[in-house]
């Protein structure tokens, strides 16, 4: 595993001096993370497991990555996190990548693709097809309008000349198409993607800066320095929207609404962060960002863990990989730590006073890491103040430095003084470089400040439970307790009597403890619970429950009562949860006005958990006659029909009254078609009332009502009728809706078309009910 | 008082026979469509007097039912019931309908009837078909 980081910091160097380009001043992003006694774990750093993560989310099938994209994701994962053991994917791959970099139909995205696959794979692509994109690409980016479009081509040839060290590719016209690029942000540094397009889009920043990070690194000539400051004005407008969570990570989100991808602030902060890293990387001078904001920025890539999604987990790497490389520019105005990561080492040190201020937790051990994990320069921590949270003005230590152990390479701080007793801590780190040369290398941030509970046992003393008269005060039953182990009194009272319990709380250091719970519980047989609040009068905690007077309040339920103490606090090792024993209640008979006990608490997972299923009985479907018999009289039906005509030709109907003029016999027929198309319209309608009941509910759509509550088939196609209808048909009197929510599933009962034509024909007999008629 | 004989019965039929032949054909169309549509009418719903006990028999062949004579007319509804209701009653209601119409038809057509001597047949014709497509609008949405 040293190995493995020793190479991935390696390589980290090689990827900064690239970068760099000679220069050696760069930016790291370093993180202190302390997270104590194992209560505090606050943004720890990528480790191990990430790496065993990263494998199970990063799996090619068959050998392969459905897409060239998500195979660059996953290698670039695979480099930064520096897994070894990765799967063999280069064969398949570069097949992949040769034919989409030959093809002459690939999109610049595509090609974007796959040069940055092969940026990490190294295939064995020919010099001349790497001659025949780069005329393409420079053909697309002079062609370019679009955000996406200068973006893909004009990264493809940035690629291309880092894979080739063609020195003599250079954009023809860089300074113009800057200026288109640029011409597309906003006031406030987001970016439009297209200049049709009015929404802009902080994701859309992202790509434009790595967009004209490449223009400057591919222009022939140095590019104009003012418009280099303009986009640095650009970005540090867009730092003015970057929003903050209330553990202090800083994170960029879209504001708009209907952006249909990369929507999520993970891909948005993490679009800013690469574009932010590449433009830093060209631009000369610094930029003055705030260093709690890159600070912030990695903290919220750290605060995700471990991202269950193969495209968060990239987006997360690759932008702590960015935070971490070093990189020029970003000089912060004072040096500052950036947080990370945790260490923890409790000791219990007995210090020899007495056994309880040894039993002080001393959690005092801080380690420094970059956030992907390696080894942070030489440094020294300085504590610079510690304050209890209850008294933020007093600082209980300061200035402090801590002693640094090179064989766990972790900070410690010596000894605490007697002053810090159990409670909630605020620990101000601060961490100072030894070299002045990684002041600029190094992001330096603001204080760290941490949060630490002291923890210890807490002594508990003079307990005791005494069962008092009420007129004289004198004690009638008096029993020692020992709350730390087993107690089982069992004490009898009436209500003329009192009940005191008392104990003490003192702190290892010696002084009062008030914790945050302190109750008496008392519970009857039939489970009706009392509880009482412990109070405090300096170190001694008292209770006393006056029988008479709570006669009322404990519903005159005479009986045995549970007597349990509950004493609670987060800094108190032994809090304690103790059933000290019962007490047998005498109380006076009931009242006929009296309080009745509340009925008994339903189990409150009960009350939230599944109802009972409830079951529907439907009615059983109609006998039906069998079909044979349907037909049959479809048939006879027939039979007085032709009784009609047969009557016709007997009686000797002609139709020789039937006009021969042309313009009588054009109406004539023309009388006759309407009466035909009426009734080819009804027997279509009948045929397909379901198109006509379809079709009056998309009319009733456009209403208000009529799209409320639609009840479809279980196959969503059939409009079968509305919400109200089955409303009205189950309560056809009262108003207004009470029904939330209604799953109603109906099924289609088989409906043939034969079945309809017979029943066409016989105008009556025999109809299968049309699923709307169901609903009444 | 006269007997009544057969002969009489037979003289009776002879002269509303021939006086029958007299009425004008399109009259007589009318009446065969009446009747068309009131047979209709009776093979969907019938006259239907089934004796009790006879469910047994009817699940014996269709022949020894019309053999036993128990029932006088067996039509679709004593088969199989009235369901769909809705259309059952369409069915009949449709051929009643058209029944009922026809005879209107036949009442005002009919040259003898002087209180519709002012009335063309043309528009009564018209009356008849207009009529006829509202009751079929009707029944085909009840038809379900």
């Amino acid at each position: 595993m040293l190995e493995d980081e020793d190479e991935v910091r390696r390589k980290k160097q090689r990827r900064g001096r690239i970068g760099m380009a000679g220069s050696l001043a760069g930016f790291l992003v370093l993180i202190l993370a302390i997270s104590i006694c194992e209560a505090a774990s606050i943004f720890q750093p990528i480790s191990d497991s990430h790496r065993s993560a990263a494998l199970d989310l990063f799996k090619p099938a068959d050998g392969s990555f459905a897409s060239l994209e998500e195979t660059y994701e996953a290698l670039r994962t695979f480099e930064i996190l520096g897994i070894n053991k990765k799967p063999d994917l280069s064969t398949a791959t570069c097949g992949t990548v040769s034919k989409a970099l030959g093809s002459s139909s690939s999109t610049p995205k595509d090609l974007f693709d796959a040069l940055r696959v092969n940026s990490i794979l190294k295939c064995n692509i020919n010099a001349e097809v790497f001659e025949g994109i780069i005329s393409r690409l420079q053909a697309a980016v002079s062609g370019a309008s679009s955000l996406l479009d200068f973006y893909y081509s004009i990264g493809s040839l940035g690629l291309i000349k880092d894979q080739t060290s063609k020195a003599d590719l250079h954009l023809s016209d860089a300074e113009g198409i800057f200026r288109s690029i640029k011409a597309l942000s906003q006031s406030d540094g987001r970016w439009r993607y297209s200049s049709n397009n009015p929404e802009s889009s902080t994701f859309a920043a992202g790509i434009a800066l790595e967009a004209l990070a490449r223009v400057v690194s591919l222009a022939s000539s140095e590019v104009d320095q003012s418009m280099i400051g303009t986009v640095k004005n650009d970005i540090l407008k867009l730092f003015d929207s970057i929003e903050k969570y209330d553990d202090g990570a800083f994170y960029f989100d879209e504001k708009v609404v209907n952006v249909p991808e990369h929507s999520g602030p993970l891909s948005t902060s993490s679009s800013v962060v690469r574009g932010l890293t590449a433009f830093t990387t060209v631009a000369t001078g610094s930029l003055n960002l705030p260093g709690d904001k890159i600070l912030g920025l990695a903290k919220f890539f750290l605060s995700i863990g471990i991202p269950g999604d193969a495209k968060d987990f990239f987006n997360q790497i690759d932008s702590l990989a960015c935070l971490e490389s070093n990189r020029q520019g970003f000089h912060s105005t004072d040096p500052v730590t950036s947080i990370y990561s945790g260490f923890i080492d409790e000791e219990r040190k007995l210090n020899g006073v007495s056994p309880y201020i040894g039993s002080v937790l001393i959690c005092r051990l801080v380690k420094v890491n970059t956030v992907l994990g390696s080894k942070a320069p030489p440094l020294t921590v300085k504590l610079v103040r510690a304050y209890s949270t209850s008294s933020k003005d007093t600082s209980i230590i300061e200035d402090k430095e801590l002693s640094f152990d090179p064989e766990r390479v972790v900070y410690f701080l010596d000894a605490l003084p007697d002053s810090v007793d159990v409670g909630s801590y605020i620990f101000v780190f601060k961490v100072v470089l030894h070299d002045s040369e990684h002041k600029d290398v190094f992001v330096t941030g603001t204080l760290t400040h941490v949060q630490i509970f002291m923890t210890g046992l807490v002594k508990i003393g003079n307990a005791e439970i005494v069962v008092l008269d009420n007129d004289l005060g004198s004690i009638e039953t008096q029993r020692k307790l020992d709350l730390a182990g087993e107690n089982a009194v069992s004490l009898s009272a009436n209500h003329l009597q009192k009940l005191r319990l008392s104990f003490q709380l003192t702190t290892p250091r010696g002084s009062a403890f008030k914790p945050h719970q302190a109750f008496l519980k008392l519970r009857h047989e039939t489970k009706v619970e009392h509880v009482f609040l412990v109070r405090n009068s300096g170190k001694k905690f008292e209770i006393t429950l006056d029988f008479l007077g709570l006669v009322e309040k404990l519903f005159y339920l005479s009986g045995k009562y549970d007597i349990q103490l509950t004493v609670g606090d987060a800094v108190m090792e032994n809090s304690l949860l103790s059933d000290i024993g019962y007490v047998e209640l005498d109380l006076p008979e009931a009242p006929e006005k009296a309080p009745r006990p509340p009925p008994q608490v339903v189990d409150p997972y009960s009350r939230y958990g599944p109802k009972a299923e409830i079951s529907h009985i439907f009615r059983a479907p109609e006998k039906r006659p069998p079909q044979e018999l349907s037909l049959t009289f479809s048939g006879l039906i027939l039979l007085p029909f032709i009784g009609f005509l047969i009557g016709l030709l007997r009686l000797g109907v002609n139709l020789k009254n039937f006009p021969t003029s042309s313009v009588p016999v054009a109406f004539a027929i023309l009388f006759h078609v309407g009466i035909a198309a009426v009734l080819l319209l009804y027997v279509l309608f009948w045929l397909k009332v379901r198109l006509f009941t379809r079709f009056f509910h998309f009319a009733n759509d456009y209403k208000s009502v009529g799209h409320f509550g639609s009840i479809h088939d279980i196959e969503d196609t059939e409009f079968l009728g509305s919400f109200l209808d089955v409303r009205w048909t189950q309560d056809p009197f009262t108003s207004g809706l009470s029904i939330i929510k209604v799953e109603i599933c109906l099924r289609m009962k088989e409906f043939p078309l034969q079945e309809r034509v017979v029943s066409i024909w016989t105008l009556c007999f025999k109809f299968c009910r049309t699923p709307f008629s169901k609903l009444y | 008082m006269a007997r009544s004989t057969s002969k009489d019965a037979q003289a009776l039929f002879h002269s509303l026979r021939s006086a029958y032949v007299a009425t004008p054909s399109s009259l007589k169309i009318i009446d065969i469509y009446v009747g068309f549509a009131v047979f209709t009418a009776i093979i969907q719903c019938g006259v239907v007097s089934v004796e009790r006990g006879c469910e047994k028999e009817l699940e014996i062949t269709v022949r020894e039912r019309e053999i036993s004579k128990k029932m006088r007319k067996v039509v679709y509804m004593a088969f199989v019931g009235s369901f769909p209701f809705n259309s059952f009653l369409s069915g009949v209601l449709s051929c009643v309908g058209t029944a009922v119409l026809a005879v209107c038809l036949r009442i005002q057509v009919n040259k003898e009837n002087k209180e519709f001597k002012d009335l063309p047949p043309e528009r009564a014709f018209a009356d008849f078909v207009l009529c006829n497509l509202v009751l079929h609008l009707v029944i085909m949405n009840f038809l379900g």
